[in-house]
This record gives structure tokens, C-alpha cells and sequence, in this order.
């Protein structure tokens, strides 16, 4: 581990993990659903409502100047982490599932019968389902990308399913289920050269990954706040800004108007044309405050950190009688999902929470992929620069113990 | 010998065996075992109909009245869910269908259990308990 990644320093600023659950120290291997928060976020949340809270964009009391300018600081702040062009580009939802749906409504709306969408077999239901929506509305095409055993999409076969008429590709940076990082920014080129445009779900990869969307050319990125250690309830559409502004809006309202009579109504500009209603004001400002927090710390050493403790995290439940480990990529990051011979992860899961031990168990919202596993769910650890070795070696015990009472 | 009673005194019964214990694993080492000892129903009577889907584990439950009597088979994929469905069944087997409609389940709170049977457990432990009553209000009617 460097010098400049700390990792007794960095849990300081995350008091959740301060905490005893049935009289055992908190481990928290459940990442991949939500991230804990930094003092400074928790911090953000009371000074906003105590200090500063009032609409935004609307009024022209002191109040809501201060609210409006610390809301588009956040998005400003989001936009230069990514490395987007404009602001503009940065539209605030309510997280990776409203974004996803945004997308499949709007630019939906500007697909055509026997048009083609390409997901890929390890794709999250909210990756999915929003997809089968619009082509049982449209009459369009969904094409499913296959993986092999080892939980990879088959980059043959994704050649094969682009034509002509694909129009969008809409891939996960990285499963929440196996942990395979996906290689996006070649898929994304490739949908490029048959003129189909590309989303990238980041629900998983923000938190993991520097993120740069103009590097990765992708036409659309979606992630959500609480995953990357800010509040619940806000999330962000990233979109290239010629092409948001072809879309139509999404949602009518407040604050997506220029002009509104019965006659017609005219649509305001980016990126508030997408943003119809009293947004979560202190959540758009809180994860401004989050992306703080990793500007903070040693992105990369975090980075290496969580796959340090993922691949230490594999090496020894590997030597488990029985306990297969699902999902082995070349390029995997922060998730050891397994399954155990015989017992069922709910099994698992219960008897670790009892010795303090957070996990998933499930089917991950990834029903499709279990199929392909022929298996009913898995137990997940989910890891986050801020988990120790330790807590590994503790995760480790309380499973053995888990797996004798089971026996 | 009055039906009200005894669904009470059994339910008093288990609460006083879970007191024995010191721990939550102790508990959990009993559920488990009360798990494996569960008669496992046979695949026949684990069709669609008598499945209550979760969305951690899955329950099977059948019934018949017999005698008057409520009479309870039940089964998971998960052994701790089996667990407290041998519980749930050693409370409300051969009970008349009045009784099981208007007892209150008091015992599993007692025991620190309530988790498994909040919606947000998804394991198929409250359809499981619903569907008990359902089933005997359901031979009530055909009475």
C-alpha cells in the first residue's frame, strides 16, 4: 500500500463505521447497494437546512441566491470531475434508474419501429427493464450481448449483433454482481462506427474508477450519489450537449419552461430543460460536497486499495471446501460474489449479519444472470477503499463459523 | 381441553426455550436445527400454487383441515426460514381455524425474531403467515 493512502485516516471521516451491530464491531461489505458518508457530507446536509435552505432559481431573496449558487457550484464541480464540456451536460435526477429512464423516454422518443437496442446478459434490471418499456412502446428490437463463464461479454458476438440498425448500446461500467470491469471505451468506438450512440451505466464504476467522458466518447453516463458516498435521492444524467438538446424534455413542469401559455409552451434551455419541479436541492448540493471529499484523498491509491482487498478477499475464500466464486474477469474490482455447495446464500447472509458482518445475498437485480449461472442468488462483499485487510480476516472467521453451524 | 389456551401456552413454551440462550448465534444454532428436524414435503406438493415467492428465500405451504383441525405442511430452500417455519407450524397445527384466525402471534417478537417477519425481509416468512390465516378462514367457509 502507498504512503499516501491511509486507511485508518480516511475511516475516521466515516462515523457509520464507528458502530457495533448486535454487540460485534460493524463490517460493512455492502458497498455495491450503498456507500457510507463522510463527516463533511453529513456536515453539508444539517448546514444546508439549518443555514441556507430555500428554492432555487426562482427567488430573488438572499437565501435562495445562496441555494441557487451552491446547487449549480455541485453541478460545476460534477461536471470538471467527469471532465464534461459544459455544465450543461450534467442534468440532476434522481439517480441511475430515473436516469436510464430519462434516457429511454426521451431519446426513445426519436427511435423508429424495427429500430435496435444492445444491453448486454449482465445487465441490472434497471438496465433492462426501462428497455423492454420502450420497444414494446416503439415496436423496437432489444439484442442481448452474451458472457462467457467467467463473467465477460463476448466482444465477437457484440460485433455481430451492430448494424445499421443498432441505435443505442447501453452497458454497465462494471457489474454489480461479478465485479467485471467491462471494457467500455472500445465497445463505445465500435457502436461509434455503425453510428449508434452509447450509455454507460456508472452506478458502480463512479465510485471506483476517474471517470473521464470525454476520453471514454460516450454519448450518455449515469450514476447515482449515494453509491459514491453522497445522499440518497439524487443521481446524475451525463449527456453529450448537442444531442440533449435534440431530445425532447422528459418530465413537464416548474422550471423546465421558458414560456407558458395554452396555446404553447416553450421549453427552457440546458440542462434545465430536463429538470421539471423543486429539484433535491441539499442532495445535488451534498454530492457536490461528496465529489469534495474524493478530490480530497489519493483517488488512485483508493483505487488500488479496493482491488487489493478484492483480489485478497478471493484468494481465501478460494481455499473454502465447496465455495465457488461467481465471476472471474480478467478485469474485476471491489466484489467477491460466491456461492456455497448446498446452502442457500439467504442462509449465509443471516448468520453473517448476526456476527456483524453486512452483506448481500440475492439475486443482485440481476435475475437474467443468475439463470445463466443456474444458481438462486449469491452472497456479495462489496468493498470501499474505506474497508481494512482486518475486517477481511474477520469476514473470513465469522463465514467459517457460519459454514460449521450450517453443515 | 379449551384450543385458545394451548395456542398461548406454546407460544409461552418457546419463548421460554429461546431464554436459554446467551447469544444470537446460540439461537440461530437452534433454528437451524429445528430446520434440518422439519419434514421435508414431498416435490409433488411444491407446485405453483402452493409457493410464496421472497425475495431472499422461497416458501411452500399446504394445508388440509382434518378433524376440524388445521393441519400445516411447509418447506423452504433456506434452512433458517425452515426454522421458523417449524415454529409458526408447532404453534398453529391442529388448531381450530377460529382460533388460528384470531390469535396474535406474540411469540416471535418475544423472541427477537420480528426481522424475518418485517416486509422488508422479503423472505417469504410474512406471505407465509398470511396465507395460514387465509387458508383458514378459507376451510372456515367451507364448514
Amino acid at each position: 500500500m502507498t504512503n499516501t493512502f491511509n486507511v485508518l485516516e480516511i475511516r475516521e471521516e466515516f462515523p457509520a463505521l464507528r458502530q457495533q451491530v448486535y454487540g460485534k464491531n460493524l463490517i460493512y461489505f455492502d458497498n455495491g447497494a450503498t456507500s457510507q458518508k463522510p463527516q463533511m457530507v453529513l456536515d453539508a446536509i444539517n448546514h444546508f437546512y439549518s443555514k441556507e435552505n430555500a428554492n432555487i432559481h426562482r427567488g430573488v431573496h438572499y437565501l435562495s441566491q445562496r441555494a441557487t449558487t451552491e446547487y449549480e457550484a455541485a453541478r460545476t464541480r460534477i461536471q470538471k470531475r467527469l471532465n464534461a464540456k459544459s455544465s450543461n451536460e450534467i442534468i440532476f435526477t434522481k439517480g441511475t434508474t430515473d436516469g436510464i429512464n430519462l434516457v429511454a423516454s426521451s431519446f426513445g422518443n426519436m427511435l423508429q419501429q424495427g429500430d435496435e437496442i444492445i444491453i448486454s446478459a449482465m445487465e441490472h434490471h434497471s438496465n433492462i427493464v426501462p428497455w423492454q418499456m420502450l420497444c414494446e412502446r416503439k415496436g423496437l428490437v432489444l439484442r442481448v450481448i452474451p458472457i462467457n463463464i467467467k463473467g465477460e461479454i463476448l466482444q465477437d458476438e457484440y460485433d455481430k449483433l451492430l448494424s445499421k440498425k443498432t441505435k443505442l448500446v447501453a452497458i454497465t461500467h462494471i457489474s454489480n454482481t461479478l465485479g467485471t470491469v467491462n471494457p467500455i471505451k472500445e465497445m463505445i468506438a465500435k457502436a461509434h462506427s455503425v453510428g449508434a450512440k452509447f450509455l454507460v451505466d456508472g452506478a458502480q464504476s463512479i465510485q471506483h474508477l476517474l471517470i473521464d467522458v470525454r476520453d471514454l466518447n460516450c454519448d450518455f453516463f449515469v450514476f447515482s450519489s449515494h453509491k459514491v458516498f453522497g445522499p440518497t435521492g439524487i443521481g446524475v444524467l451525463y449527456g453529450k450537449e448537442d444531442l440533449l438538446d435534440q431530445m425532447p424534455p422528459y418530465q413537464g413542469g416548474g422550471d423546465m419552461i421558458a414560456k407558458v401559455t395554452f396555446e404553447r409552451t416553450t421549453y427552457n434551455e440546458l440542462p434545465y430543460k430536463f429538470e421539471a419541479g423543486t429539484p433535491h436541492i441539499a442532495g445535488g448540493i451534498c454530492l457536490g460536497k461528496a465529489f469534495e471529499y474524493l478530490e480530497s484523498i489519493d483517488f488512485k491509491a483508493a483505487e488500488a486499495h479496493e482491488r487489493a482487498l478484492a483480489e485478497y478477499a478471493s484468494q481465501v475464500l478460494e481455499t473454502f471446501e465447496g465455495l465457488t466464486i461467481i465471476g472471474d474477469a480478467k478485469n474485476k474490482t471491489s466484489v467477491v460474489s460466491f456461492s456455497v455447495k448446498d446452502l442457500h446464500p439467504f442462509d449465509l447472509g443471516t448468520l453473517l449479519d448476526k456476527q456483524g458482518v453486512a452483506v448481500r445475498t440475492g439475486h443482485h437485480c440481476t435475475q437474467p444472470l443468475m439463470d445463466f449461472y443456474k444458481i438462486p442468488g449469491t452472497v456479495r462483499a462489496s468493498f470501499a477503499f474505506y474497508n481494512t485487510m482486518q475486517e477481511i480476516d474477520q469476514f473470513v472467521i465469522a463465514l467459517e463459523r457460519s459454514l460449521n453451524m450450517l453443515k | 381441553m379449551e384450543t385458545s389456551n394451548d395456542i398461548d401456552k406454546i407460544q409461552e413454551e418457546i419463548i421460554s426455550e429461546f431464554e436459554m440462550f446467551d447469544d444470537w448465534m446460540e439461537k440461530y444454532e437452534y433454528l437451524i436445527e429445528l430446520g434440518k428436524d422439519l419434514p421435508i414435503i414431498s416435490e409433488e406438493l411444491k407446485t405453483e400454487d402452493k409457493l410464496i415467492e421472497g425475495c431472499q428465500s422461497r416458501v411452500w405451504l399446504s394445508s388440509e383441515l382434518i378433524n376440524g383441525k388445521m393441519d400445516y405442511r411447509a418447506d423452504s430452500d433456506a434452512i433458517i426460514t425452515k426454522g421458523i417455519i417449524g415454529l409458526l407450524i408447532r404453534v398453529m397445527n391442529k388448531q381450530t381455524p377460529e382460533v388460528i384466525i384470531s390469535n396474535e402471534l406474540f411469540f416471535i417478537k418475544a423472541i427477537g425474531l420480528q426481522e424475518h417477519l418485517s416486509p422488508t425481509r422479503s423472505n417469504g416468512l410474512l406471505g407465509m403467515v398470511k396465507r395460514m390465516k387465509l387458508e383458514a378462514i378459507k376451510s372456515l367457509n367451507l364448514k
